[in-house]
Formats: structure tokens, sequence, C-alpha cells
């Protein structure tokens, strides 16, 4: 018994070193880890930009990774409800259940939009708690950095004053970014858009985009062809400058639509690594900015 | 600069009447230089007002914004906190879900039990016609920190007889550090891959035949499991059961047998961004006494029964594949288990020494957002030795296999219908069945089980 028990520790003190482990369910969140963090941080990111992070499966690896995480960040507002509780379950690691600081959802720390009066599936997979594709407003960008520091130092105390020298250093860089894209969101303010899913919500918010249509009549429920024609019909007259969608969503839609009404498709990166310009935060908001003042008037 | 323009201006305007006369000029000059000296001093005067306006107009609107932005920030951390307030009392409501299963079956003679095997629950075919199949509820949640609570309710009626069953009745520990989880209570068993998973995740309308034929279509454990993972980056765990339940194949006759234990242990991982796997071994080792099978055709017949020792192997191997591992839009799944089994002891008081196997292969390819294929080949086989001759475990002499399709639809992840064919040959004269099977859940998001 003393042996097992003196081998478990063994095995497990490689992953207890000063080193924290933390397991990110986006890669958008992966990246402000990146950038709070300490550079030995072991990141683990369960979705890429091309994956559909309501479809994950607690896949084997997942659990491995959960195991030994000191800190899950995830959106929340349940985005991750189909794979997180099971995964949290699966891998039984007491740090990160709900309601432990190894638990951190972004979503908590936002203003949500879209949070629906009234819930019922005949909608579609409406999320009770509001869009929680919140990640694409600066704004939001910083309330989660400023909470995910407090965490971090919460739970390594002994390397707060570098969360906070890092916080700063991010938030005065961020600032400087947000100054040069509120300019050139002004010329983007008004541009009339079509959305695969309601995807981008916060940033037509912060960019004041008018998302005339959405292709997906009902969150989560692909478009059927009949929808799709009524959609046809309500925008021809006036049509939209693009359609947008993320690198996970089926093409095939917006794909028709645009070419019936002569209109861009516009891949937004979305998250980062979506293309390979959006490497970080930083240059996943200056690309997606330029993609959309390409198409802009 | 707009300064100097106007004084250009003012020259050129006042020069050429200048010119006019040339006696006159020096006074002329000098008169002019006053003028625009005075002009000058004029147009500062007024610029330095204008600027001292705009300057207070910028300090307005500056302290206006920071006003305006105050009053944003105040707004938005109310909506954030009422947003928190309002969603808490519901997180600790446990999760409630229905699931509502039925169809429609078309078969020929069918089947309920599989020639050389004890049937160890309600297997087979099924009848022809409508079938209400099983309703079930789940409520979970966790307890408190250190506990998560699992109940699943069947629900099913028998020759009109409502029958009400206790699928799972389980805790399972959440605070116990370093990779070790500990369930009691009813639980599904870790044991093969297929196992941990409800009915209504099955791909095929009915379990493969080596579950019907070695486990009753599902090994539920009333005991305690506890399991350790790694601290690896693939996953690998190891784990243990104890089963105090008469569930098949220990005693089903209500019988305990605290002698039944399964080990098992799993191994997983990706491969790239596109691939995932897991492979399984597991060893069910179960006490039986007096253990009679699930179905009792005619009362006056002898029930035949074992006792004596039962010992299964699981392998199972599981990998899927994903474009860039997007599964939400295209989808392939392959999955195969083999099934070993070995009992020795007594059979309807015969000596009774007999080996069992079994395999399933199967393949299920989503071809389009809300459609998927499916294939599989199942197949057991029994080698009981000769002495039960006349017995229910009477060798068949050959392997009883089926091959089936299917083909269903989801249009949204709460709905399934679907449809299978299956070509059987369990008994010596095989036949074709169809199914049509509607999988409808209400309430609780399910959970995407690997």
């Amino acid at each position: 018994m003393y042996k097992l028990v003196a081998t478990l520790i063994a095995l497990s003190a490689p992953l207890c070193a000063n080193a924290l482990n933390i397991f990110a369910c986006e890669p958008e969140w992966a990246a402000l880890v990146r950038e709070i963090a300490s550079a030995d941080t072991d990141l683990t990111v369960a979705t890429t930009a091309f994956q559909d992070p309501h479809a994950l499966q607690a896949r084997p690896s997942l659990i491995a990774a959960v195991r030994s995480a000191d800190l899950v960040i995830c959106s929340g507002a349940d985005l991750e409800i189909g794979w997180l509780p099971l995964l949290l379950r699966r891998a039984g690691n007491p740090v990160t259940q709900q309601g432990s600081p190894g638990y951190f959802l972004a979503a908590d720390y936002v203003r949500r939009l879209e949070v629906p009066k009234s819930i019922d599936r005949a909608q579609g997979d409406v999320h009770p708690q509001g869009n929680p594709h919140i990640h694409l407003h600066p704004r939001n960008i910083a309330r989660v950095a400023d909470a995910l520091a407090e965490r971090l130092s919460d739970i390594d105390s002994g390397n707060s004053a570098g969360y906070a020298a890092r916080l700063a250093n991010f938030q005065r860089r961020w600032e400087d970014a947000q100054t040069d894209w509120d300019k050139r969101a002004t010329r983007l303010a008004g541009m009339r858009l079509a959305s695969h899913h309601r995807s981008f919500s916060y940033l037509a918010e912060w960019l004041d985009l008018d998302i005339v249509a959405t292709l997906e009549a009902k969150p989560g429920i692909p478009p059927s062809g009949a929808q799709l024609a009524n959609l046809l019909e309500q925008l021809t007259p006036n049509p939209p400058v693009g359609i947008i969608r993320t690198p996970y969503e089926n093409e095939k839609p917006s794909a028709w639509l645009s070419q019936r009404l002569d209109i861009p498709e516009i891949e937004l990166p979305f998250t980062v690594g979506g293309n390979d310009a959006a490497v970080d935060l930083f240059s996943l908001y200056d690309e997606t900015l330029r993609m959309l003042e390409e198409h802009a008037h | 600069m707009n300064i100097s323009r106007s004084i250009l201006t003012l020259l050129f305007v006042v020069l050429p009447v200048s010119g006019v006369n040339a006696q006159d000029s020096a006074g002329e000059i000098a008169e002019l230089r006053k003028l625009v000296a005075e002009m000058r001093t004029d147009y500062e005067a007024r610029i330095s007002a204008l600027e001292e306006r705009l300057a207070t107009a910028e300090r307005a609107a500056r302290s206006a914004a920071r006003d305006a932005g105050e009053a944003y920030e105040i707004a938005e951390q109310t909506a954030i906190d009422q947003g928190a307030g309002t969603t808490s009392p519901n997180i600790y409501n446990p999760a409630i879900g229905a699931i509502l299963m039925g169809g429609y079956a078309d078969v020929n003679t069918g089947w309920d039990e599989i020639p050389g095997f004890q049937p160890g629950g309600e297997i087979g075919t099924g009848d022809s016609g409508f079938t209400l199949g099983e309703a079930e509820i789940n409520v979970n949640a966790n307890i408190d920190s250190r506990y998560f609570g699992n109940l699943t309710i069947g629900l099913h009626e028998d020759e009109g007889e409502l029958e009400v069953g206790i699928e799972e009745a389980s805790f399972q520990t959440s605070a116990v550090p370093l990779g070790v989880t500990v369930t009691a209570g009813r639980f599904f068993s870790a044991a093969g891959y297929l196992n941990g998973f409800h009915f209504h995740a099955d791909d095929f309308v009915d379990r493969p035949l080596p579950y019907q034929a070695f486990l009753g279509g599902r090994y539920s454990v009333d005991g305690i499991q506890g399991r350790w993972i790694a601290p690896t980056a693939l996953l690998f765990e190891i784990g243990a059961e104890l089963n105090w339940g008469g569930a098949f194949p220990a005693t089903a006759n209500g019988e305990t047998s605290p002698g039944t234990y399964t080990l098992f242990t799993k191994l997983g991982g990706d491969i790239g961004d596109s691939h995932s796997w897991q492979i399984g071994l597991s060893h069910t080792a179960a006490d039986a006494i007096d253990r009679s099978g699930a179905h009792m055709h005619d009362p006056q017949e002898p029930v035949e029964t074992f006792t004596g020792d039962s010992n299964l192997t699981v392998a199972d191997v599981v990998w899927k594949w994903a474009p860039q591992g997007n599964n939400s839009l295209r989808s392939l799944k392959i999955q195969g288990e083999y099934f070993r089994r070995s009992e020795n002891g007594l059979y309807a008081d015969v000596d009774y020494d007999g080996d069992q196997a079994g395999w399933y292969l199967q393949g299920i390819w989503q071809f389009a957002q809300t459609w998927r294929a499916g294939l599989r080949h199942d197949v057991v086989d029994s080698d009981n030795g000769p002495l039960l001759v006349g017995t229910e475990l009477e060798d068949p002499g050959r392997s009883s296999w089926r091959n089936s399709l299917m083909l269903d639809w989801s249009p949204s992840e709460f709905s399934r219908l679907r449809l299978q064919y299956i070509n059987d040959h369990v008994l010596a004269e095989s036949e074709n069945q169809w199914y049509l099977q509607y999988i409808m859940s209400v309430g609780a998001h399910g959970a995407h089980q690997y």
C-alpha cells in the first residue's frame, strides 16, 4: 500500500511542480491565459478554431488533461453544457469542480446579450443564460482579463505580483489597440451583414454592425431549404454586404445564399487560430476588422 | 494659417488702390501698417477667445464622456450582477430529463433466447407491431461539494403490467484528490465500451449480440466502484468494482453474490486534431448460485439453473474521426468489442464446463449534419461440451450472427428518428427484420459521452 501511494506521489510530482496546469475550453481563453499567466504554464486547449465548441465530446485526452488541471477556463453560459460537466465528473479533480477556485467561466464576468425572455426547445438550442460567444467585444476581454488575473492570484498567490504586472501590461496594450480599433470601427458602423449562427452578436454590438438576418432560424438547428429560400426572397430587394460565418460552421447554406444574392461569404477567423493571421487576441481583432473593412463601402 | 491668409487677401485688395497716387505713398504705407497691426491685434484677440471656448468645450466633452463611461460601467456591472442573480437559483436545481422511445417493428418469428446461451435479461427481437419502448427519467446534480448524485428510472409495460426499474441510483465522489473517484449504489459497470451508455445513446435499435448473450443487454452493478486516472497526457485509467447485486451474469434470482468483481483498464488519446481513440480491457468474475434464465415460458417446465463460476473478459476499441475534429458536420466512428467467457460448475445438475465467445464491429458515418448511416456485424458462438444435450445450453453446432444497417436523422440534438434493417441468423432459420424507432429527449441537455 505504501509503495502504491509512494508511486502515485512520484507520478504526480512532475505535474505538481511550480508551473500551473491550465485547461482552456476555447482558443480565445487559451490566448488570454498566455497573456496573463507565466510563460511556463502548461496549457491544454480543448477545441481548435475549426471545431464547434457546442458539439465536443468528453474524449479521453480531455479527461486526462482536466484530471491534472489547476484551473479550467471556459466560456460558460451553457456553451459547453454538453461536455464540460461530464468531463469534470469523469476527471474527478476536486480543484476544478463547479464552484471551486479552479473553475472559471468567462461569461460570468460580462453583460450577456440575447438572454431569452422565455425558454423552450421549440425555439432551438437556446442558451437560457444568453449568448455565450462573448469574446469578440474588447470590453469583455478586458473584464475577463481582470477577473482571470485575480483568480490566478488566488490559486497561485506566490506569483500574484507577476499576474498583476502582466495584467497591467496587457490592459495597457489592449487599450492602445482599442483606440486604433475604435477609429477603424467608425467606418464599419451600420454595415449590413447576414450571419450563419448568432456567433457575432457581441462583435455587432461593438462595431454597430447591422446583422439583418441569421441563416439558422433557430440556434443550433441547421437551416432548411425552405428557410433559405424565404431568406433569399426577403433579402433580395436590399441584400446585405456579405454573409459572415465562423470556420467551423457549415459553409453550404451561406455559399448557396451568397451566390444567389451575389454577395461575398466572409469566413471571419472568429477565434485565435481561425486563420493564419489570427495568432493571438490582438491579431484576431485586427484581422476581423481588416476582413470587414475589405467589404465595407 | 487663417490669419496670414486673411492678411494677404487684405493686402492684395488694398495695394492696387494705394498705387494710384505715388506722392501720398509714404503716408499711406504708414497708415496701412497701422491698419494691419490693428487688424492683427484684433484677430489675435478673437482667436484666443475662440481657443478658450474650444478648450472649455473640450473639457466639458471629456467630462461628459467620462460620466457617460462611468454610467455605462455601472449599468453593465448591474446587468452582470443581476444576470448572476437570476441564474443562481437554477444552479442548485438538478438536471431533469426524460427520454421517450418507441417504434414499429416488422419481424417474422423472432427470438427471445440465443441458442447455447442462458438468457440474462429481456433480450431478443421483440414482437411485430408498434411498441411503446422504455421511458426513462433522469435526475442528476451535485449533492454538495463532495458528491454527485444520479438517478435514472426506467418505465415500461410488459403484457399490460407497468414495470418500474431503477436503472441507476448512485453517488460519485468529486472531492477525492489524485485522480481517484469512488462511485457507490447502482451504476452501469465499466466493463466493455457500450455498457457505459444508456440505451437511448446507442447507434442501433438493439444491443449487439454479445451484449445480449453475455450481459442480458447491460451489466449493472449494485455495489461500489473505484477508479484512478493516471497523471499522464494519454488517458490511462484503472478501476475495480465489487458487486453485491444479483444482476446477470451473477445470480439473477435475488441471491446476492459478494464474490462478484470486475477489474478494468482504459487507455485513450488523440492523434492530431482529427482522430481520437480508446481501448479497454475488463475482466468480470461472477459467483452464480442457482442462476436461472430470464424467461420461463412454461411454468410446468423444470427451471434449469447454473451454480458455479462465470469469468468474462471483454476487450474493446473505439476510433473516431472528424475533419479537423469538427464532429458537428461530418464524422466517422468505428467500434468493436470482443467477449470471451468461461463457466464452470453445475448446469441443470450436470457437470458444465463451457466456453463462449462473441464480437461485433460497427461503423457509423455521419454524412451530413443531421444524417448518419451505420453498418454492424455481430456474432456469438458457444462451446458447452457434449453433456448438456437436451438442456437450454445444448450446443447448436453453429454460431449466431446478424448483419444490420441503419439510417438515422436528428434535426436537433434532442430528437432522432431511425430506420434499421437486420439480416438475422440467430436461429437456424434466417429472417429479415425492419425497425422504425424514435428517441426523443425532453429537459436537461444530454451529455456528449465519448
